[in-house]
């Protein structure tokens, strides 16, 4: 038994070295300000926040955290019948256009037992235009 | 064996105060009340959201929750939001294990400590209580000592300011005073600069009528095509 594979991941998302940025390079490998502008968040150099890469991997995170914790406790077969079990749910959805519960995804991961701002704020049912279910199918299908 | 929480009851705007009279002592559960210092809508949600999940908790496991899982979901919470959420906040309660006073800072650091202060009046509230608190003191000398830190940071603090707060949590009950003490009453006012009618004697009235003169008169015809058309 291996018990040194020391995987564990940072507390917190980790930024340094995991993002891979496009910055726009000009003479001298130095983003060209005179022709390509300055850093902007609709270019994607910048974030929009100091923790929005926080917190878009935070959940995926800390799954992968406690994954680490019980590759290193219990052996390797812990998470990855884990993870087997999660990708089966995850493949379970609705047709586009309807949203789905996730009902088992919940159960699994635990969120169902927690109430965070995701939950009170930002509620998907309240989402004022969807796209038109017929370009939704196609594009699953790929028939567009 | 209980736990006594204070606070004042201003809420400020930099140097404006926007409530004389806010609520800083927020229920987290039966057994169990906080308060929050720093800004306002942060320590409300906060307490909010963290109530909402100790009554989660609470259905799931079927026990009254403890001051210290109430501490870690706080804690949890701040230091994901690294400080952006400027929460500074005390919890205290009591539970099975017996009373429990918390300092939450907005960064996620807690303290477990037999009296602790926060917010902008916390040095002049702990210099009170640095002199006069002793251990296992009686309800009442502990409600008054409360009572003094906060009133040291509200006379001398511009922070702080109002009324006195307290929440005396004891193993059965909660008595949630507010206000305990009104320190500060708005004054009446003296005196009305208005004069009252016939302070200036009348001597006499006297009606007249005042004559026109008619200078001119004049008609004026409207075009026919302009006149009101009846038919």
């Amino acid at each position: 038994m291996d018990h040194n594979t020391r995987n564990w991941t940072s507390l917190r998302p980790d930024v340094e070295g995991s993002q891979i940025l496009d910055l726009p390079n000009g003479k001298y490998g130095v983003p060209d300000m005179m022709m390509h502008g300055f850093q902007n968040v609709r270019s994607g150099n910048t974030p929009a926040h100091p923790l929005q890469h926080s917190e878009k991997h935070w959940h995926e995170n800390k799954k992968m955290m406690d994954f680490a914790m019980l590759r290193n406790l219990q052996g390797l077969h812990a998470p990855l019948k884990l993870q087997m079990e999660l990708n089966i749910t995850q493949k379970m959805r609705r047709l586009p256009g309807l949203g789905s519960s996730h009902v088992l995804e919940e159960s699994l991961t635990g969120r169902d037992m927690m109430l965070d701002f995701e939950d009170i704020f930002n509620d998907p049912d309240e989402v004022p235009l969807s796209s038109q279910p017929h370009i939704q199918m196609e594009k699953r299908l790929n028939i567009l | 064996d209980g736990v006594v929480l204070g606070a004042d009851t201003r809420a400020t705007e930099d140097t404006v105060v926007a409530d004389k009279n806010c609520s800083k002592i927020h229920y987290l559960a039966d057994n169990m009340y906080c308060c929050g210092a720093g800004t306002a809508a942060d320590t409300e949600m906060t307490t909010q959201m963290i109530a909402s999940q100790l009554e989660l908790h609470k259905l799931n496991t079927g026990r009254t929750p403890r001051v210290t899982t109430a501490n870690r979901l706080l804690k949890q919470m701040l230091f994901r939001y690294q400080g952006h959420i400027s929460a500074a906040l005390v919890l205290g309660g009591v539970d099975v294990t017996g009373p429990h006073l918390y300092s939450i800072h907005p960064h996620g650091s807690t303290d477990k400590l037999p009296y602790v202060t926060m917010g902008s009046g916390s040095l002049a509230a702990m210099a009170t209580f640095e002199d006069r608190f002793k251990p296992n003191m009686e309800k009442a000398e502990a409600m008054k000592l409360v009572r003094d830190a906060i009133a040291a940071g509200i006379f001398n603090d511009l922070g702080s300011g109002s009324n006195v707060d307290l929440c005396v949590i004891t193993k059965d009950k909660v008595e949630y005073l507010r206000p305990f003490d009104e320190a500060n009453i708005k004054g009446k006012r003296e005196g009305n600069y208005g004069f009252k009618r016939g302070t200036t004697a009348i001597l006499s009235t006297e009606v007249k009528k005042i004559p026109f003169d008619i200078v001119s008169t004049q008609v004026v015809t409207s075009r026919s095509d302009s006149a009101m058309d009846t038919a």
